[in-house]
């Protein structure tokens, strides 16, 4: 059994392969205890190899199994899940708890990618935020936004003054859907440029927790001028893309090896 | 890192011994995490380590012992400031650092927040009293690089004795004719300020001094495109660090003995790295002492560092001064045409970087690149773009990183560049 484990900064997914074929796929919250989260996760697994990715992949090496432990980048990570899942994918968007990353793929490898600097702005903490100053949770704040109309224009993609911004416009009598609307509007107008610097082609497979925001993929299809299912592509677990690609580079390399 | 036996010394140079022990402290633990932690490392580099655990001890009391005798120090901040006349001089010229953040806070009291980290180095260097090579300095010479430090030079003279050099910004024969004069009108200033004539005499020696220097550099550079590599990229970059400091003739003859080792290594067929680890070069600003960040990061990444487009780099060392010269005015000429060629950001059009970079990367068998721009440095961060459209022309893959000498996006760069590492693997 080959495991991969995305620790990333908000959650952690497993995922396990038995003969390259997915047998189980697990999540936690990150916590402040990532470590123990693992151990949860891992909980009666026996992998013979462990493949971790994400913010947090080194922790396997403190996870002391006797399995083998390697570390493959998230980039990488789910550039692979992608992959495996469509294999006409041409680019891969990753939004995840607190970075993007855009990149573009040829034969199944990452031929140029881009990633937010330091700070969340535009990510999926932008929106876990946000939705706090709604008081709604993050899972109920797309379908939420579908609901407003025209949006106001939120000039700044920073999570903190974006929650500013978003209660001076309450302040001033917009609508709270139509706010909300323009927060993601905000966040795909920022990712668009970042997919069009990689050299956006289609078909785009759209991963992270936050391709499971509709109203994401929505604004998104329209931004870059693709339809949903055909040139934008969601798996259906895309918070699972990067443990599943961690654990196929495993799987890849074994079977090269047996080859 | 020195004991307290030079506390004396930096001391009577007005230094501040508290900030500075907490400098050597950090500079130590630092040094020890990414240079002395590496394995199958180079005998010569007991050099290195012997030259940097005494940078701010035995280099000092040297300058000093040779101030007490009358010659004079002169610390620059540029590879544009001719070295030549200031030897011709019998003066002794040093590259002062500007590679941490130690003093950036104060800086802001002089220049804008949003500056390059490398002018809010030495801003703070002097402010919080930490360098014993400005303190030695009986002169520092700037020049009209960039904005940035052309604005700073003001500033700075109200702190330290600054004489600002005009470096012209395109190519042209009024350039090349604006250059020439202020390469004069510097070594008038020199020799004011050491009041020694200058003869054909001591700059042809001058010259060959510094032609010797570069071209045990340029070995270096060579010796790099073996594959696997022979040398770290942290341990090439110490090297190219340490040119700007140590007296030019022992380094040489070090750098040379390190070359021996390097091509007695390649012989045998060993590296620093096994044969498969990606190779990259390292391209953009300067990276003063102590500012190993990136080269770390990139080297703990699974990659090998095999070569240094910058000012502290091949930038330094590739071209020579004609040493054909034998007339005062003959000289003269050969440095101002030997500088430039120098391929800095701050030139409009730049065409030739591009150039060089691609050959560059080719001669090392680089297979892939990482263009290096401090935040706020216009200049590098504007070619980033321009120098990853040359290279995809080529074929090879090129990462820009913008980054400064803080500690925060340590995890991201490593993202960024595992993730560029496995594109190339
Ligand atoms: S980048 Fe330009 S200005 Fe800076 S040290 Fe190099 S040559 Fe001088
Ligand atoms: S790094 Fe850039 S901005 Fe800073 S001094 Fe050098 S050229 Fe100027």
């Amino acid at each position: 059994m080959i495991a991969g484990l995305d620790i990333g900064s908000r959650s952690i997914e497993l995922v396990t392969l038995i003969d390259g074929e997915v047998a189980a796929a697990k999540k936690l919250p990150t916590t402040f205890d990532p470590v123990s989260q693992c151990f949860k996760l891992l909980d009666g697994l026996r992998p013979a190899s462990l493949v971790g990715t994400g913010y947090g992949r080194n922790l396997i090496q403190r996870l002391g199994l006797d399995c083998e432990c390697s570390t493959i980048t998230e980039i990488k990570a789910h550039a692979l899940g992608a992959a495996h899942l469509f294999p006409e994918a041409r680019t891969v968007l990753d939004i995840g708890g607190q970075d993007t990353k855009a990149m573009s793929l040829a034969g199944g490898r990452v031929l140029k990618f881009e990633m937010n600097d330091r700070c969340a702005a535009g990510t999926g903490k932008f929106l876990e935020y946000t939705a706090g100053v709604f008081q709604i949770p993050v899972e109920e704040f797309g379908p939420y936004a579908m609901k407003g109309e025209n949006p106001p224009e939120i000039s700044s993609i920073c999570t903190v003054f974006a929650e500013t911004e978003a209660t001076s416009l309450m302040a001033r009598g917009e609508k709270p859907e139509a706010i909300a609307l323009g927060l993601h509007r905000a966040i795909v107008k920022r990712t668009a440029n970042m997919l069009r610097r990689v050299g956006l082609n289609f078909p785009l497979v759209f991963t992270g927790g936050v391709a499971n925001n509709p109203c994401v993929l929505d604004l998104l299809a329209k931004s870059i001028g693709g339809e949903i299912g055909r040139d934008i592509l969601v798996p259906d677990n895309p918070d699972h893309m990067g443990a599943l690609g961690a654990a196929l580079h495993r799987h890849h390399d074994d079977t090269a090896n047996a080859r | 890192m020195p004991e307290n036996t030079h506390h004396e010394m930096w001391e009577k140079l007005n230094m501040d011994l508290e900030a500075h022990d907490g400098l050597l402290e950090v500079l130590g633990k630092f040094y020890g995490d990414i240079y002395l932690s590496q394995e199958n490392r180079l005998k010569g580099a007991e050099y290195l380590d012997f030259v940097l655990s005494e940078v701010h001890g035995l280099r000092i009391k040297e300058l000093q012992d040779a101030k007490a005798e009358g010659r004079k120090v002169i610390g620059s901040f540029c590879v544009f400031v001719p070295e030549e006349i200031s030897l011709a001089a019998g003066a002794i010229h040093v590259g002062l650092c500007a590679g941490a953040e130690a003093g950036s806070e104060l800086a802001e009291q002089l220049v804008p927040r949003n500056t390059c980290a490398l002018i809010k180095s030495f801003i703070g260097f002097k402010m919080a009293k930490l360098c014993p090579y400005i303190e030695s300095s009986d002169m520092i010479v700037g020049e009209t690089t960039c904005d940035g430090k052309k604005k700073a030079y003001e500033a700075f003279n109200e702190i330290a004795p600054t004489y600002v050099m005009e470096v012209p910004q395109t190519k042209s024969g009024a350039a090349r004719d604006l250059w020439k004069s202020e390469v004069i009108r510097y070594m008038k200033a020199v020799e004011e300020l050491t009041g020694v004539t200058i003869t054909a005499e001591k700059l042809k020696e001058g010259i060959r001094i510094l032609n010797d220097r570069r071209r045990a550099l340029q070995r270096l550079t060579r010796l790099r495109a073996a594959s696997p590599a022979p040398i770290s990229g942290r341990d090439a970059l110490l090297v190219n660090q340490i040119s700007f400091y140590d007296d030019p003739i022992r380094f040489t003859a070090k750098i040379n003995e390190l070359c021996d080792e390097l091509e007695a290594r390649i012989e045998k067929g060993d590296g620093v790295a096994p044969k498969d680890t990606p190779r990259l070069l390292l391209s953009g600003c300067p990276m003063a002492v102590p500012n190993w960040k990136l080269p770390y990061v990139v080297e703990s990444s699974g990659a090998v560092i095999v070569g240094e487009e910058s000012c502290i780099g091949t930038r330094n060392s590739r071209d020579l001064v004609d040493e054909s010269g034998e007339t005062l005015e003959e000289m003269i000429d050969a440095i101002a045409d030997r500088y430039m060629l120098i391929d800095c950001a701050c030139f409009t059009p730049n065409q030739e970087r591009l150039e060089n970079i691609a050959s560059l990367a080719k001669d090392v068998k680089a297979d892939g690149v990482i263009h290096y721009s401090l935040l706020f440095c216009q200049p590098y961060s504007h070619e980033s773009l321009k120098v990853d459209k040359r290279l995809q022309a080529e074929g090879i893959p090129m990462l820009s990183i913008e980054t400064d000498y803080s500690m925060e996006d340590v995890e991201q760069l490593k993202t960024r560049i595992e993730a560029f590492v496995e594109t190339l693997a």
